[in-house]
Protein backbone atom coordinates (compact mmCIF):
# COMPACT_ATOMS: atom_id res chain seq x y z
CA UNK A 1 0.00 0.00 0.00
CA UNK A 2 1.69 3.07 -0.89
CA UNK A 3 0.32 5.94 1.43
CA UNK A 4 2.70 8.90 -1.11
CA UNK A 5 4.22 12.17 0.13
CA UNK A 6 2.07 12.71 3.69
CA UNK A 7 2.64 8.56 4.89
CA UNK A 8 4.04 9.83 8.43
CA UNK A 9 1.26 11.63 9.25
CA UNK A 10 -0.96 8.77 8.43
CA UNK A 11 1.35 6.32 10.41
CA UNK A 12 1.01 8.54 13.10
CA UNK A 13 -2.79 9.08 13.00
CA UNK A 14 -3.32 4.94 13.19
CA UNK A 15 -0.78 4.79 15.83
CA UNK A 16 -2.45 7.68 18.05
CA UNK A 17 -5.92 6.02 17.70
CA UNK A 18 -4.01 2.45 18.51
CA UNK A 19 -2.09 3.71 21.79
CA UNK A 20 -4.95 6.08 23.22
CA UNK A 21 -8.13 2.90 22.78
CA UNK A 22 -5.11 0.38 24.41
CA UNK A 23 -4.83 2.85 27.05
CA UNK A 24 -8.87 2.92 27.25
CA UNK A 25 -9.34 -0.85 27.33
CA UNK A 26 -6.08 -1.45 29.34
CA UNK A 27 -7.65 1.04 32.26
CA UNK A 28 -11.08 -0.61 32.05
CA UNK A 29 -9.51 -4.10 32.56
CA UNK A 30 -7.22 -3.11 34.81
CA UNK A 31 -9.93 -1.17 36.98
CA UNK A 32 -11.83 -4.46 36.80
CA UNK A 33 -9.26 -6.86 38.10
CA UNK A 34 -8.03 -4.63 41.06
CA UNK A 35 -12.26 -3.84 41.92
CA UNK A 36 -12.69 -7.87 42.23
CA UNK A 37 -9.75 -8.49 43.90
CA UNK A 38 -10.46 -5.79 46.79
CA UNK A 39 -14.12 -7.42 46.44
CA UNK A 40 -12.99 -10.55 47.27
CA UNK A 41 -10.86 -9.27 50.14
CA UNK A 42 -13.55 -7.90 51.60
CA UNK A 43 -15.48 -10.63 51.74
CA UNK A 44 -12.99 -12.62 52.94
CA UNK A 45 -12.81 -10.39 55.70
CA UNK A 46 -16.72 -11.49 56.50
CA UNK A 47 -18.03 -8.09 55.56
CA UNK A 48 -21.26 -8.51 53.29
CA UNK A 49 -23.90 -5.45 51.91
CA UNK A 50 -26.87 -5.25 53.69
CA UNK A 51 -29.18 -6.92 50.87
CA UNK A 52 -26.80 -10.14 51.53
CA UNK A 53 -27.29 -10.62 54.83
CA UNK A 54 -25.64 -9.22 58.42
CA UNK A 55 -22.29 -7.73 58.38
CA UNK A 56 -19.25 -7.75 61.23
CA UNK B 1 -35.65 -9.30 31.10
CA UNK B 2 -37.38 -5.90 30.45
CA UNK B 3 -35.32 -2.29 30.47
CA UNK B 4 -37.10 -1.83 33.74
CA UNK B 5 -35.20 -4.99 35.44
CA UNK B 6 -31.71 -3.57 34.44
CA UNK B 7 -32.23 -0.60 36.96
CA UNK B 8 -31.14 -2.86 39.71
CA UNK B 9 -27.66 -3.10 39.54
CA UNK B 10 -27.45 -6.91 40.25
CA UNK B 11 -29.32 -7.53 37.18
CA UNK B 12 -27.33 -5.02 35.33
CA UNK B 13 -24.24 -6.84 36.44
CA UNK B 14 -25.68 -10.02 35.22
CA UNK B 15 -26.78 -8.43 31.52
CA UNK B 16 -23.14 -7.16 30.94
CA UNK B 17 -21.25 -10.33 32.02
CA UNK B 18 -23.93 -12.43 29.56
CA UNK B 19 -23.58 -9.80 26.70
CA UNK B 20 -19.96 -8.40 27.25
CA UNK B 21 -18.34 -11.41 24.90
CA UNK B 22 -20.97 -10.87 22.07
CA UNK B 23 -20.46 -7.66 21.90
CA UNK B 24 -16.46 -7.82 22.02
CA UNK B 25 -16.57 -10.36 19.53
CA UNK B 26 -18.53 -8.35 16.90
CA UNK B 27 -16.84 -4.84 17.61
CA UNK B 28 -13.27 -6.83 16.72
CA UNK B 29 -15.22 -8.05 13.80
CA UNK B 30 -16.55 -5.01 12.42
CA UNK B 31 -12.92 -3.44 13.25
CA UNK B 32 -11.34 -6.45 11.19
CA UNK B 33 -13.74 -5.27 8.43
CA UNK B 34 -13.65 -2.16 8.30
CA UNK B 35 -9.48 -2.05 8.39
CA UNK B 36 -9.47 -4.23 5.51
CA UNK B 37 -11.73 -2.45 3.13
CA UNK B 38 -9.94 0.91 4.64
CA UNK B 39 -7.04 -0.76 2.89
CA UNK B 40 -8.85 -1.52 -0.30
CA UNK B 41 -10.48 2.19 -0.18
CA UNK B 42 -8.54 4.46 -3.39
CA UNK B 43 -7.16 7.75 -2.43
CA UNK B 44 -9.04 10.45 -2.97
CA UNK B 45 -8.60 13.06 -5.99
CA UNK B 46 -7.40 15.98 -3.69
CA UNK B 47 -5.79 14.84 -0.85
CA UNK B 48 -4.38 11.73 -1.80
CA UNK B 49 -3.82 8.93 0.76
CA UNK B 50 -4.63 11.29 3.22
CA UNK B 51 -7.71 10.46 3.07
CA UNK B 52 -7.23 7.14 4.85
CA UNK B 53 -6.85 9.52 8.52
CA UNK B 54 -10.37 10.32 7.76
CA UNK B 55 -11.83 6.32 8.50
CA UNK B 56 -10.36 7.02 12.65
CA UNK B 57 -10.68 10.99 12.71
CA UNK B 58 -14.58 10.93 11.73
CA UNK B 59 -16.25 8.17 13.76
CA UNK B 60 -13.75 9.71 16.65
CA UNK B 61 -15.51 12.88 16.34
CA UNK B 62 -18.83 11.69 16.07
CA UNK B 63 -18.35 9.60 19.25
CA UNK B 64 -16.89 12.53 20.91
CA UNK B 65 -20.63 14.25 20.55
CA UNK B 66 -22.14 10.84 21.19
CA UNK B 67 -20.06 10.41 24.38
CA UNK B 68 -21.90 13.68 25.86
CA UNK B 69 -25.12 13.31 24.36
CA UNK B 70 -24.69 10.20 26.27
CA UNK B 71 -23.89 11.81 29.74
CA UNK B 72 -27.02 14.95 28.87
CA UNK B 73 -29.35 11.99 28.77
CA UNK B 74 -28.05 10.37 31.77
CA UNK B 75 -28.36 13.76 33.09
CA UNK B 76 -31.84 13.98 32.59
CA UNK B 77 -31.80 10.21 34.25
CA UNK B 78 -30.22 11.75 37.32
CA UNK B 79 -32.63 14.86 38.02
CA UNK B 80 -35.95 13.67 36.29
CA UNK B 81 -36.13 10.52 37.07
CA UNK B 82 -33.68 9.49 39.65
CA UNK B 83 -32.81 6.53 37.79
CA UNK B 84 -30.25 4.69 39.89
CA UNK B 85 -28.09 3.74 37.27
CA UNK B 86 -28.10 7.00 35.24
CA UNK B 87 -25.59 8.65 37.25
CA UNK B 88 -23.39 5.34 36.73
CA UNK B 89 -23.89 5.52 32.93
CA UNK B 90 -22.87 9.32 33.26
CA UNK B 91 -19.63 9.20 34.91
CA UNK B 92 -18.55 5.61 33.00
CA UNK B 93 -19.18 8.22 29.63
CA UNK B 94 -16.65 10.76 30.42
CA UNK B 95 -13.37 8.92 29.93
CA UNK B 96 -14.35 7.18 27.20
CA UNK B 97 -15.73 10.35 25.47
CA UNK B 98 -12.42 11.65 26.51
CA UNK B 99 -10.40 9.43 25.15
CA UNK B 100 -12.58 10.35 21.65
CA UNK B 101 -12.20 13.51 21.93
CA UNK B 102 -8.56 13.38 22.14
CA UNK B 103 -8.32 10.71 19.64
CA UNK B 104 -10.43 13.98 17.33
CA UNK B 105 -7.88 16.64 18.01
CA UNK B 106 -4.83 14.44 17.26
CA UNK B 107 -5.90 13.17 14.12
CA UNK B 108 -7.25 16.16 12.79
CA UNK B 109 -4.27 18.16 13.87
CA UNK B 110 -2.25 14.97 11.58
CA UNK B 111 -4.74 15.73 8.81
CA UNK B 112 -4.35 19.33 8.76
CA UNK B 113 -0.87 19.45 8.84
CA UNK B 114 -0.81 18.42 5.35
CA UNK B 115 -3.68 19.72 3.88
CA UNK B 116 -4.14 23.14 5.35
CA UNK B 117 -0.18 23.55 6.17
CA UNK B 118 -1.14 24.17 9.92
CA UNK B 119 -1.57 21.64 12.95
CA UNK B 120 -4.02 24.15 14.35
CA UNK B 121 -5.85 27.24 14.02
CA UNK B 122 -8.28 28.46 16.26
CA UNK B 123 -11.63 28.25 14.18
CA UNK B 124 -14.52 27.55 15.54
CA UNK B 125 -15.01 23.75 14.66
CA UNK B 126 -11.53 23.00 16.20
CA UNK B 127 -11.95 25.80 19.51
CA UNK B 128 -15.44 24.36 20.17
CA UNK B 129 -14.04 20.39 19.60
CA UNK B 130 -11.46 21.61 22.03
CA UNK B 131 -13.55 23.16 24.63
CA UNK B 132 -15.90 19.60 24.78
CA UNK B 133 -12.53 18.29 25.56
CA UNK B 134 -11.93 20.60 28.35
CA UNK B 135 -15.16 19.71 29.54
CA UNK B 136 -14.98 16.22 29.55
CA UNK B 137 -11.94 16.42 31.61
CA UNK B 138 -13.61 19.10 34.47
CA UNK B 139 -16.31 16.88 34.62
CA UNK B 140 -13.51 13.89 35.51
CA UNK B 141 -12.44 15.81 38.05
CA UNK B 142 -15.83 16.93 39.60
CA UNK B 143 -16.50 13.46 39.65
CA UNK B 144 -13.38 12.81 42.17
CA UNK B 145 -13.89 16.00 44.22
CA UNK B 146 -17.11 15.24 45.81
CA UNK B 147 -16.66 11.69 47.26
CA UNK B 148 -20.64 11.07 48.02
CA UNK B 149 -21.35 9.37 44.40
CA UNK B 150 -25.21 10.11 44.80
CA UNK B 151 -24.64 14.07 45.68
CA UNK B 152 -21.66 14.56 42.79
CA UNK B 153 -24.58 12.63 40.03
CA UNK B 154 -26.30 15.73 40.61
CA UNK B 155 -23.81 18.55 40.38
CA UNK B 156 -22.22 16.77 37.32
CA UNK B 157 -25.69 16.23 36.16
CA UNK B 158 -26.53 20.19 36.10
CA UNK B 159 -22.88 21.10 34.56
CA UNK B 160 -23.04 18.38 31.82
CA UNK B 161 -26.61 19.74 31.00
CA UNK B 162 -25.28 23.42 30.76
CA UNK B 163 -22.49 21.73 28.41
CA UNK B 164 -24.83 20.19 25.78
CA UNK B 165 -24.86 23.42 24.28
CA UNK B 166 -21.59 22.83 23.06
CA UNK B 167 -23.10 19.88 21.01
CA UNK B 168 -24.95 21.81 18.13
CA UNK B 169 -22.36 24.67 18.43
CA UNK B 170 -20.08 21.84 17.55
CA UNK B 171 -22.22 20.30 14.37
CA UNK B 172 -23.04 23.58 13.24
CA UNK B 173 -20.03 25.34 13.42
CA UNK B 174 -19.22 25.17 10.08
CA UNK B 175 -22.28 26.19 8.57
CA UNK B 176 -22.46 29.10 11.53
CA UNK B 177 -18.96 30.49 11.04
CA UNK B 178 -15.89 30.28 8.52
CA UNK B 179 -14.02 27.98 9.27
CA UNK B 180 -10.67 25.88 7.81
CA UNK B 181 -12.94 23.12 8.66
CA UNK B 182 -14.67 21.23 5.89
CA UNK B 183 -18.70 21.57 6.15
CA UNK B 184 -20.38 18.27 7.17
CA UNK B 185 -19.98 15.56 4.07
CA UNK B 186 -21.91 13.05 5.28
CA UNK B 187 -24.61 13.78 7.46
CA UNK B 188 -26.45 16.39 5.01
CA UNK B 189 -30.41 17.00 4.20
CA UNK B 190 -29.03 16.44 0.52
CA UNK B 191 -27.42 13.01 1.22
CA UNK B 192 -23.65 12.26 1.57
CA UNK B 193 -20.72 14.03 -1.23
CA UNK B 194 -18.25 11.38 -0.73
CA UNK B 195 -18.03 8.26 -3.10
CA UNK B 196 -19.38 4.98 -2.02
CA UNK B 197 -15.91 3.80 -2.20
CA UNK B 198 -14.62 5.90 0.46
CA UNK B 199 -18.75 6.20 2.05
CA UNK B 200 -18.89 2.37 2.96
CA UNK B 201 -15.56 2.20 4.75
CA UNK B 202 -16.22 5.16 6.86
CA UNK B 203 -19.92 3.67 7.98
CA UNK B 204 -18.18 0.40 8.54
CA UNK B 205 -15.58 2.10 10.83
CA UNK B 206 -18.23 4.51 12.77
CA UNK B 207 -20.55 1.78 13.40
CA UNK B 208 -17.22 -0.44 14.53
CA UNK B 209 -16.36 2.88 16.71
CA UNK B 210 -19.68 3.11 18.13
CA UNK B 211 -19.93 -0.30 18.97
CA UNK B 212 -16.53 -0.27 20.77
CA UNK B 213 -17.93 2.70 22.85
CA UNK B 214 -21.05 0.85 23.73
CA UNK B 215 -18.85 -2.11 24.70
CA UNK B 216 -15.96 0.08 26.88
CA UNK B 217 -19.09 1.45 27.90
CA UNK B 218 -20.99 -1.49 29.74
CA UNK B 219 -17.71 -2.48 31.09
CA UNK B 220 -17.26 0.94 32.66
CA UNK B 221 -20.65 1.10 34.18
CA UNK B 222 -20.07 -2.33 35.67
CA UNK B 223 -17.04 -0.88 37.67
CA UNK B 224 -18.72 1.98 38.66
CA UNK B 225 -20.95 -0.32 40.24
CA UNK B 226 -18.70 -2.63 41.86
CA UNK B 227 -16.69 0.61 42.89
CA UNK B 228 -20.05 1.77 44.63
CA UNK B 229 -20.08 -1.97 46.25
CA UNK B 230 -16.79 -1.58 47.32
CA UNK B 231 -17.09 1.70 49.61
CA UNK B 232 -20.10 0.85 51.07
CA UNK B 233 -18.80 -2.47 52.12
CA UNK B 234 -15.79 -0.29 53.47
CA UNK B 235 -17.73 2.26 54.86
CA UNK B 236 -19.41 -1.13 56.61
CA UNK B 237 -16.34 -2.28 58.10
CA UNK B 238 -15.68 0.78 59.39
CA UNK B 239 -18.92 1.38 61.34
CA UNK B 240 -18.41 -1.95 62.44
CA UNK B 241 -14.90 -1.40 63.81
CA UNK B 242 -14.71 -1.25 67.73
CA UNK B 243 -14.47 2.00 69.31
CA UNK B 244 -16.32 3.44 66.56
Amino acid sequence: MDLGPHAAFIVLSYAAALIILVALVGWILFDHRALKRTLAGLEKQGVTRRSDGPSR
Amino acid sequence: MGLIDLANPSRFLGFTDRILPWLIGVTGLLLAIGLYQVSLAPDDYQQGATVKIMFIHVPAAWLAMFGWSVMSLSALGTLVWRHPLADVAAKAAAPIGAAFTLLCLISGSLWGRPMWGTYWVWDARLTSVFVLFLMYLGVIALWRTIEEPTRAGRVVAILTLVGAINIPIIKYSVEFWNTLHQPASVMRLDGPTIHASILIPLLTMAIAFTLLFVTLHLAAMRNEILRRRVRMMQLMQAQAAPGH
